[in-house]
């Protein structure tokens, strides 16, 4: 094959990781708080879902997508109050709560979508959304230019969202609660902290976050809503932050390999001459999943008490 | 049951309210899902003809789940069955019923069986979360078929991305005609009753049981518990798996790429509803079925859009959850 | 006199099922060391929680340096100048000693910087009361003396003026134990007022001014240290005369049913653990194994246990190669284990009695037959065994978990101990139950003996030792570093070897 057009597929290819990586990066940063204090959530799915329902609706009808990105964390935020309501407070069984997120916010976000939006199928196909700003000189640097300089600002937020993340966990005392949470809730609890209060916290961010990540789905990289539009997202966010171990930059990373099969896949399908089939590639990001999943496997690492209810004795 | 009750009744008033938003009339809108549920015989039957691999793939959970493992992967497990019993009864075509319908069955069980173990084998030998290969393991079984029903065994006319229809022998006979019950009801029951008798009256129950509450005290005790879980995951794949070849041999006849409308997600609630009793998932596996097809006949008499039945049982779920149905099955992991 | 600090009045405190304290009033005077003296499950634990806020009284108050105070939760104490040394450390093992010190100190939005100021100071202080100890390393390195010193450092840098220990000696040897006894003698002479909570009558005697004896939650007594004695602390704790019976030390001693010959055994971490120990146990005697907990007992008793996989060295058990086989074979040859940690292992806590009674033989006859549980079988099996063992219980079929841990410790040992064991594994057999259930399975344990069996006692109290056992092999980092006669008088030797020094430096010395 002709290096120009490797050069170029390659380019294509870098120029959708990050922004396919961009959804995974909200949704596992929030997680990553969330399961640090030791709360599992399995319906980010649910949540992301949700989040871009909301952010689509809502700019659907103000036309500013900034309103509907505000009114998917407000949506993100309401599902961690229950969340965390049913698993902190009733001590619910975590997995429970979170497989019935799923089906709710599925459930939910397609109801309301027939209910509201059924007549206005045409219409609301229209509608704002963050467009991608070009950095101007650098977006015309050759290969990376794209890549890196002409994304949506929900795009370029990414690192500093993570960047703030990590700061707020390694470096401010309420980061050192929800890290001593997650591992050893009692001593947090005679320490004089309120370890619910906190685990609440964590969740709160983590499904905000979830909203924002599917938020991004319709009014950024999309300017539309279907079905089940997360597609998956929210279990593989899941896996992300088991394999970025637990912190953020490695969530962020690891979100980014994800970004990058995913690119890789869309591509692949777009090149003609290739003959392998699309479910190969589509089965690409799922199974390379299952491969780093196996070798990178390191328990060890996984807070003690994810998943288990404190009961203050 | 009362708390499952009232879960149901927090539901449906849950649902009420968002059918009052969207601007339908809820007792309307309830009272043709009743009907639609069990409202006629053949009404009925399509309940009990979408409680069938329910039933059967929640007898499968609460083996897993009272073993300690959580089996997400129900889904893929069920579209692996299918497209195996789908292989088996298109390539068979030469023996009799007899002899068919039950390698059939158990090629689909064979491979469920598989596709769970396999998750299984990786959280034994690698110490991989369960929750998340499962999870990969579903979205790789559902491409999987697809990319089957759309290459290699899509039919010989290649019109539509389906399979051929799988020989006439290899179908499950009709037990309440003129509707499409058929003998895999039955079987989900026997399933059902059978499961419940290894979990609570058997020798390796008692062992799957000890491993689900307490790893060390298995070992302890003597127990494999690597071999336990990877049989929890190999009984729950293969159970899995049957209810996906049932609905090939009882209803489909065929295999296409949305054989299951999340039949294996829907499973894992109706059995942490049922709080992991097989028996208990007879009557969960009804209730959710009778949600499904009740709600297919009020989008169509009503015009009320039927995925509101995942949000009434997403809300069931979530109600059980909070009225505490699920405190026994926790214990020994609990902090004190 | 000097003025009171803490003034108890009328605490009642119930959890569901039991009532905890029943009405305890207290005052602890500024700058005296004040024992709490009790049985487990006296109340004494639940009371100073109250103190230090984690738990809320169902009534009655309690004044603080003349005030009434409501404490809803430990910060409301830190605040005041109370700090607590739980007996289980609270300490968030993968943080430094610095972030563990700091947790909680500071409100949420507070950028932490500046953690080398911290060190410093932690440093300083540290220095200042001579407990050495690196404010930057991780606290699940740091040996089990060094993280009591964290705790203590946490309430200092907190700055109490009245600090409660819950049972500090349990984990230490006893020459460790009057350094921190002397430490806090120290620090009552410059102020503060310490409360310990012991049930250990020579500790009593050693460090405090006061005494308080706690029964049944109920304060018995308050008495003056210098006009007390061990006799009669022991009576007001127990309610009766007791002369802890020692068994008779009779056995005779028969042929070599354990051996083990240079034995190691990795941790769950994978480092060394047990490094090369060779001991053997006869039929008819008690070997104890005494060491400071941590020292490598609990990896040793689950290697023989065949729970976890040896790394080196041989395990010979009545004749036949016996490392790294399955439990279930073990079982077979005749041994028997009752497990450190009931909970964890010995009991599964959500299963009924009868099921718990069947755990090393649910597929076997009778009770199994066909791959069938034989219901009726089962429920005679433990009816027989809870008679048998005086375990107290409504039913068989009631939850395990339901019962007291003396009652849940009776049926392990019933169930271990019917199949007549050849060689009998007991570790902490009486950690957390009561005086009676003690007894009844210290005599278990002795009766065993007197029949024949070969047993190997694990305990990290002295008193259980020498109480029971023949010798005693010490276990310090994983080595055997002395044998004893199990004789009270030597409990200095023994406390030193518990420390390291091996027996022939010891000799050497002398």
């Amino acid at each position: 094959m002709d290096p120009l057009v490797i050069v170029s597929f390659l380019a294509a290819v870098l120029a959708a990781t990050w922004r396919l990586a961009t959804p995974f990066i909200y949704t596992s940063l929030g997680e990553v708080f969330s399961e640090r204090a030791g709360v599992l959530n399995i319906g980010l799915e649910g949540v992301m879902l949700i989040g871009a329902f909301t952010a689509f609706s809502i700019t659907f009808f103000t036309g500013s997508p900034v309103w509907g990105l505000a009114a998917a964390m407000a949506g993100g935020l309401t599902c961690g109050l229950l969340f965390a309501f049913l698993t902190v407070s009733l001590k619910a069984n975590q997995i429970v709560v979170g497989a019935a997120f799923n089906l709710v916010g599925l459930g939910l976000t397609s109801f309301l979508y027939r209910s509201i939006f059924s007549g206005r199928m045409e219409t609301a196909r229209e509608y704002a959304s963050f467009s991608p700003l070009e950095i101007p000189l650098l977006s015309r640097l050759p290969f990376f230019g794209e890549a890196l300089f002409q994304q949506n600002l929900m795009v370029y937020a990414t690192p500093f969202v993570v960047l703030a993340g990590a700061f707020v966990l390694y470096r401010t005392a309420f980061g050192l609660s929800v890290r001593s949470t997650g591992e050893h809730p009692r001593t947090v609890d005679a320490a004089g902290l309120p370890v619910g209060l906190i685990r609440y916290a964590s969740v709160l961010i983590g499904c905000a976050l979830a909203a924002v990540g599917g938020a991004y789905l319709t009014v950024a990289h999309t300017n539309q809503f279907n079905e089940g539009i997360t597609s998956g997202r929210g279990f593989i966010a899941l896996a992300v932050v088991v394999i970025g171990r637990w912190s953020p930059w490695g969530a962020f990373f690891i979100s980014l390999l994800f970004g990058f099969f995913y690119a890789l896949q869309l591509r692949l399908q777009a090149v003609s001459g290739i003959t392998i089939p699309y479910q190969f590639l589509q089965a690409l990001p799922y199974l390379l999943t299952l491969v780093v999943f196996v070798t990178l496997r390191k328990r060890a690492d996984a807070p003690s008490a994810l998943g288990v209810p404190y009961k203050s004795s | 049951m009362a708390p499952p009750s009232a879960a149901v009744a927090v539901a449906l008033l849950v649902g009420g309210i968002l059918l009052l938003f969207a601007g339908y009339s809820p007792l309307k809108a309830y009272a043709v899902m009743w009907t639609g549920a069990f409202g006629s015989l053949n009404n009925l039957a399509e309940t009990l003809l979408k409680s069938t691999p329910l039933i059967l793939i929640g007898s499968g959970l609460a083996v897993a789940f009272r073993s300690g493992i959580w089996n997400i992967g129900a889904e893929g497990q069920l579209y692996a069955g299918a497209v195996a019993a789908t292989l088996a009864g298109i390539v068979f075509t030469g023996l009799p019923a007899f002899l068919l319908v039950p390698l059939v069955l158990m090629a689909g069980m064979l491979s469920g069986a598989i596709w769970g173990g396999l998750a299984g084998f990786l959280k034994v030998r690698f110490g991989a979360s369960e929750i998340v290969t499962t999870i990969m393991l579903n979205f790789l079984a559902i491409i999987a078929t697809s990319y089957l029903v759309t290459g290699p065994m899509i039919e010989a006319v290649g019109k539509f991305p389906q399979t051929a229809q799988i020989a006439d022998a290899a179908r499950l006979p009709r037990i309440l005609l003129p509707t499409r019950l058929h003998v895999g009801f039955l079987l989900s029951l026997g399933v059902a009753v059978a499961t419940y008798l290894l979990l609570f009256k058997s020798s390796r129950g008692y062992a799957l049981r000890t491993v689900g509450i307490s790893p060390d005290a298995a070992r302890y005790a003597g127990i494999n518990v690597g071999a336990g879980l990877l049989a929890a995951m190999a009984i729950s794949g293969g159970v899995a798996g049957l209810a996906g070849a049932v609905e090939v041999t009882g209803l489909t006849f065929r295999l296409y790429q949305e054989i299951s409308p999340g039949y294996g997600f829907d499973g894992i609630a109706v059995a942490l509803l049922a709080n992991n009793n097989p028996i208990g998932v007879i009557f969960t596996g009804i209730l959710f079925g009778a949600l499904r097809s009740g709600s297919e006949v009020m989008q169509m008499n009503a015009q009320v859009p039927s995925v509101l039945v995942s949000v009434i049982q997403g809300v069931v779920l979530l109600s059980a959850a909070a009225l505490g149905v699920f405190r026994i099955t926790q214990t020994n992991n609990q902090e004190e | 006199m000097s003025e009171t600090i803490l003034k108890l009045d009328k605490i009642v405190k119930t959890f569901p099922g039991t009532v905890a304290n029943r009405g305890i009033s207290l005052e602890i005077r500024k700058g005296e060391i004040h024992c709490l003296l009790g049985e487990n499950g006296a109340g004494k634990t639940v009371l100073m929680s109250i103190v230090y806020g984690l738990h809320q009284a169902d009534s009655g108050h309690i004044f603080y340096q003349g005030e009434p105070i409501d404490l809803r939760s430990p910060k409301d104490a830190i605040k005041r100048g109370i700090g607590m040394v739980h007996q289980h450390f609270m300490l968030v093992p993968n943080l430094t000693v610095a972030e563990n010190i700091i947790l909680g100190q500071y409100p949420p939005w507070k950028v932490l910087r500046r953690m080398d100021q911290v060190e410093r100071r932690i440093e300083k202080l540290s220095q200042k009361f001579g407990l050495k100890i690196d404010p930057k390393a991780p606290v699940h390195r740091l040996s089990v003396g060094e993280q009591q010193r964290v705790e203590i450092l946490k309430a200092l840098y907190h700055g109490v003026d009245l600090l409660i220990l819950d049972e500090p000696t349990a984990v230490l040897t006893p020459q460790e134990s009057s350094g921190l006894l002397r430490f806090l003698k120290e620090m009552a002479g410059h102020g503060l007022t310490v409360i310990f909570i012991t049930h250990k009558l020579d500790e009593v005697m050693q460090v405090s001014d006061r005494v308080t004896v706690l029964r049944d939650g109920r304060k018995v007594e308050t008495v003056d240290t210098s006009e007390a004695n061990p006799r009669i602390l022991a009576k007001l704790m127990v309610g009766r005369e007791v002369f802890l019976e020692q068994p008779s030390k009779k056995g005779t001693q028969g042929e070599e049913v354990l051996s083990v010959r240079d034995l190691s055994v990795d941790d769950e971490r994978r480092l060394p653990a047990v490094k090369g120990v060779t001991f053997s146990v006869r039929s008819g005697e008690i070997v104890g194994i005494a060491g400071v907990s941590g020292n490598g007992q609990s990896e040793l008793a689950l290697a023989l246990a065949g729970l976890s996989p040896t790394a080196e060295g041989e395990i010979e058990f009545c004749g036949e190669v016996a490392h790294n086989i399955s439990p279930r074979k073990l079982s077979r040859l005749g041994f028997a284990h009752v497990p450190e940690d009931r909970h964890k292992m010995g009991i599964v806590l959500p299963f009924t009695v009868a099921e718990n009674c069947i755990l090393h033989d649910f597929d076997n006859h009778p009770y199994a037959r066909n791959g069938f549980l034989q219901s009726k079988t089962i429920t005679a099996h433990a009816n027989d065994l809870a008679q048998r063992y005086d375990v107290r219980l409504s039913g068989v079929e009631q939850r395990i978990g339901e019962l007291s841990g003396g009652n849940q410790q009776k049926i392990v040992m019933a169930r271990e101990l019917h199949r007549r064991p050849r060689l009998l594994l007991v570790n902490e057999p009486t950690r957390g139950i009561d005086i009676g259930a003690t007894e009844f399975v210290r005599r278990q344990i002795a009766a065993q003996r007197d029949a024949g069996a070969a047993v190997l006692l694990i305990s990290s109290d002295l008193e259980e030792l020498f109480a029971l056992s023949d010798r005693l092999l010490i276990f310090f980092e994983g080595r055997i570093v002395g044998e004893t006669p199990a004789r009270k008088e030597l409990i200095e030797e023994i406390g030193l070897m518990m420390a390291g020094k091996s027996m022939e430096s010891f000799s050497a010395e002398k």
